[in-house]
């Protein structure tokens, strides 16, 4: 309707220009995947088999979703250590109920269907998302400092329901009715594992509520400004709890998901998975500072991350030497990334003058600052 | 070379030359920022330079502070070529420049600041502090701002800020010192200051470079002026040859003065009832920033908040935002309550803050024009579950047209706007809340003379519509010709009001607690 009085000429180049941008910012994630495909693949004739393709991309999907989650923290310019032990905690929660729910003070044991399992241990990582979220949002406490202290209790409860034991043998029994947990979750839907698809159908919802619905566009404006945000009514605290409740539940979702997986309920399950995860959001373009990351983005750093490692095992490269490789790897995607932001902020600024000259002088300060 | 034979046509009449810029050239792309010029500094003088955004004034300095490079052209330092690769080489080479934007490091010490990278040392390597505390409670002495050395930058108000930012350039001991848009956070007091002291700097023989879109102020301090357009030095004059008409003109190429008043009208019902606002300082002094405040603002009415800085102005607005909590007394809008509600209760109740800060609290610099547009209008734009994305680029061109924002598209980047558009997109945000009244914090700060007019024509119009306006100034200018009614705040309370056609600006200054002139008042710490 009315946009040809805005445009002039330069409204295409211009909205090329931004794509493009936005498309290296991703491509320099995808050109990183897409090296290690070649060279695992030079590597391990193994490699690029379809049944490896689909064990690999399982294991991604585990760090997938947990990165999901943090990238909607990352996007308000948090960070939540928790999610981890959250893991551990939402899948021992998980084990206990389905070997049985001693009812105190009775002697009868509950064993809740399958469903309620899910349900519950859900809950249980939405709970710890909930406690971040306040002690961030209403008591401002720094969220590396609250969500560091719930990494070490969360864990410490998660070893506390079974007393620091294992919980196997979680089949169930048809005469409980409570059968099905790992085979549905552990199972294939039209040949892919039930992980890949619970990835699949996470990001789609992430992405459309991000790109979509007023609580992405919150998120966004306030981990770029807080203030002005606020101030522009976007209910700041509000949007701040939110992101802590989904990390949790994307938490306990893995949780489930990974002691289907082991078929059984490990009290340390988990560990350090935050730390793959943060990797994973910030080698797929995300500012740390807030504001800025992307669904596609968060994926294609979790693909990086879980081709590598597997690839890595698959040549048989030693685990030390593993680790010192991923390291390297999430430096320097960071520091490609804020060098093409250097490169970006310099292209902008020479850009600056030409459609419209008046501006040209305040633009330099932005760009340099 | 042949410079020195050009010098006549800049030639201002006494004083050596200290720093010459030859032919600078500086170019951004296709753009030509600065398109061949020269330009010269010359010792114990106030040199202003004049201009709209994008004329080059900034650029020119940024050149001369190291900050940028040249394209081509040359500097000159007492003759001897220069070569800044960096602002450490103009330190080094006794340029010091204040930049529009605070760089502060605001958990620091006032002392850790002024001589932040440049630590005095004890005889044993570690950092003098003893002496620098001295030094800088000597200069907040010469500044005359009761300001602790260690006081943490962050509990300072900005003009306090502002000051230390100066205090830092004086702490330099540079001998040109250039100072660009130095007094935009000061208030009239600390104006009069900071004049004195550079009156005094000069006559001491450092050189002095400031530019100001303060017009009234620059042309009292200027000795010299030098006035740019499109990236070309247009013309020079000494002192006492220039006036505000003169310096529109040169500026504009036209003669742009504005005046808002219209005729008396009947305004119509009662928009903004403010009931005995009362709001405690949030530093803990429980000192009241806004004392027992009650006024009206009604529909179609343009009601200017004057006084000097720290009268409680933003306290006040931002409390009627509802950012801030109040401790006593009503806000009605609309003859509904909203005192207990939140800000984005008020929003969609139809009031509205445009912030006096515009980088910290007003844009969302990752986002674009169009998003920043409309963030306050989401709730307004949500079909379903989705904000309606057709809609919101509807309503977003309509306000880009609306308030005349120029950008290549709703698209572009916020920070590739000059400051009067940002400001343009932040006005123009409230206004898309369909608001019944708007609050703005000093709507033109930092903003030319070009796109204050534009702002407040823009207001006018909404008010034409029937839209209340509340909005604080610290000009004393955009108050007698922008305005329905002037009410005046100091220490806190509303102390006076006058009708803008039949009151003087001596009357409205010296309501506030203001010196009438500033010039009268050079040498006189005039307190309150």
């Amino acid at each position: 309707m009315s946009t040809e009085i805005v445009a002039g000429p330069s409204i295409g180049s211009r909205r090329l220009r931004i794509n493009k941008s936005a498309v290296i910012a991703e491509g320099r994630a995808l050109l990183a995947l897409a090296i290690i495909i070649v060279v695992f693949s030079l590597l391990s004739s193994r490699f690029l088999d379809s049944t490896n393709l689909i064990i690999m991309t399982r294991h991604v999907a585990f760090n997938a979703v947990l990165a999901l989650g943090m990238l909607l923290v990352i996007l308000n310019g948090g960070i939540d250590l928790s999610v981890g032990s959250t893991v551990g905690l939402s899948g021992m929660m998980a084990g206990y109920l389905l070997k049985g729910w001693p009812i105190p003070g009775t002697d009868t044991v509950a064993f809740p269907s399958v469903w309620v399992v899910i349900v519950l241990s859900c809950l249980v990582g939405t709970l710890v998302g909930v406690v971040n979220g306040l002690l961030i949002a209403k008591l401002n406490v720094a969220p590396f400092i609250a969500t560091l202290g719930m990494l070490y209790a969360v864990r410490g409860f998660a070893e506390l329901i079974g007393n620091g034991e294992t919980f196997t043998a979680l089949s169930g029994q048809e005469s409980l009715g409570n059968t099905g947990f790992i085979g549905v979750l552990h199972g294939k839907i039209l040949g892919v594992p039930f992980p890949i698809w619970v990835m699949i159908v996470m990001a789609i919802i992430f992405s459309v509520f991000l790109g979509r619905a007023p609580f992405g566009r919150w998120l966004y404006a306030s981990g770029s400004n807080e203030r002005a945000a606020e101030l522009s009514g976007v209910p700041i605290k509000r949007v701040q709890v939110t992101v802590y409740v989904l990390s949790g539940l994307c938490a306990g979702i893995v949780g489930l998901l990974l002691t289907a997986d082991l078929s059984a309920a490990v009290p340390s399950g988990g560990s350090g998975y935050e730390l793959n995860a943060i990797a994973a959001v910030v080698i797929g373009g995300a500012a740390l500072s807030g504001g800025r990351g992307t669904v596609r983005g968060t994926l294609i750093g979790a693909f990086v991350i879980g081709f590598l490692v597997d690839g890595l095992v698959l040549v048989g490269v030693s685990v030390f030497w593993q680790e010192v490789i991923k390291g390297v790897v999430i430096i320097v995607a960071v520091a490609l990334d804020q060098l093409q932001q250097r490169l970006q902020k310099g292209r902008t600024v020479k850009d600056a003058g030409a459609p419209a000259a008046p501006s040209r002088e305040e633009r330099v300060p932005a760009a340099a600052s | 070379m042949t410079v020195t034979e050009e010098a006549p046509a800049l030639a201002p009449q006494n004083g050596d030359v200290v720093l010459r810029a030859v032919d600078i050239v500086k170019t951004y792309g296709a753009t030509q920022a600065l398109k061949g010029v020269n330009f010269e500094v010359r010792r114990g003088m106030v040199t202003v330079l004049f201009g709209e955004n994008g004329a080059g004034k900034s650029t020119l300095m940024k050149i001369l502070a190291g900050v940028e490079q040249p394209t081509a052209g040359h500097l000159e330092l007492d003759g001897q070529l220069l070569d800044l690769s960096s602002t450490n080489d103009a330190l080094a080479a006794g340029i010091a420049i204040i930049h529009q934007e605070l760089n502060l490091c605001a958990n620091l010490s006032v002392r850790d600041n002024v001589f932040l990278g440049r630590e005095l040392r004890t005889s044993r390597g570690g950092v003098d502090y003893r002496r620098e505390s001295e030094m800088t409670r000597q200069l907040m002495e010469r500044l005359e701002e009761p300001i602790r050395p260690g006081t943490l930058v962050s509990d300072l108000r900005l003009g306090q800020q502002q000051i230390v930012e100066i205090a830092r350039a004086l702490a330099a001991d540079a001998r040109i010192l250039i100072m660009d848009e130095p007094t935009s956070a000061l208030s009239a007091n600390e104006v009069t200051v900071l004049f004195k002291v550079i009156a005094d700097l000069a006559r001491r023989g450092v050189a002095i470079v400031y530019i100001s879109h303060h017009l009234e102020e620059a042309i009292a301090i200027a000795d010299h002026a030098v006035v740019f357009r499109d990236g070309e030095l247009v013309t020079t004059a000494p002192a006492a040859e220039i006036d505000l008409p003169w310096v529109v003109h040169a500026m504009t190429g036209r003669d742009a003065e504005y005046d808002f008043r219209d005729a008396p009208r009947d305004y119509g019902d009662v928009k903004l009832s403010v009931e005995g606002v009362t709001v405690v300082a949030p530093d803990g002094s429980g000192r009241l920033s806004v004392n027992d405040v009650s006024l009206d603002v009604r529909a179609g009415e343009i009601v200017c908040l004057y006084g000097l800085m720290g009268a409680g102005r933003t306290e006040l607005v931002e409390a009627l935002a509802g950012r801030e909590p109040i401790s006593a007394g009503r806000i009605v809008l609309d003859g509904r309550d909203v005192t207990r509600q939140t800000i984005s209760q008020r929003i969609a109740s139809g009031m509205v803050l445009v912030p006096e800060d515009r980088q910290r609290d007003g844009l969302i610099q990752l986002m674009s024009v169009g998003r920043n547009l409309s963030l306050a209008s989401i709730p307004k734009l949500v079909r379903g579950l989705f904000v309606d994305r057709r809609r919101e680029r509807a309503r977003v061109e309509e306000q880009v047209k609306g308030v005349r924002v120029k950008t290549a598209s709703s698209r572009a980047p916020i920070t590739s706007l000059s400051g009067g558009n940002q400001q343009k997109v932040v006005v123009g945000r409230a206004l898309m809340t369909g608001p019944s009244v708007l609050l703005l914090d000093e709507p033109t700060r930092g903003v030319d003379v070009g796109a204050k007019g534009e702002i407040f024509s823009l207001l006018f119009r909404a008010a034409e519509q029937g839209l209340g306006v509340l909005y604080v100034t610290s000009e004393i200018g955009e108050a007698l010709t922008a305005s329905h009614r002037i009410v005046v705040m100091s220490k806190g309370r509303v102390v006076d009001q006058f009708d803008p056609t039949t009151s003087t600006r001596a009357q409205v200054m010296a309501a506030s607690g203001e010196s009438a002139t500033r010039e009268q008042s050079r040498g006189v710490s005039s307190e309150h």
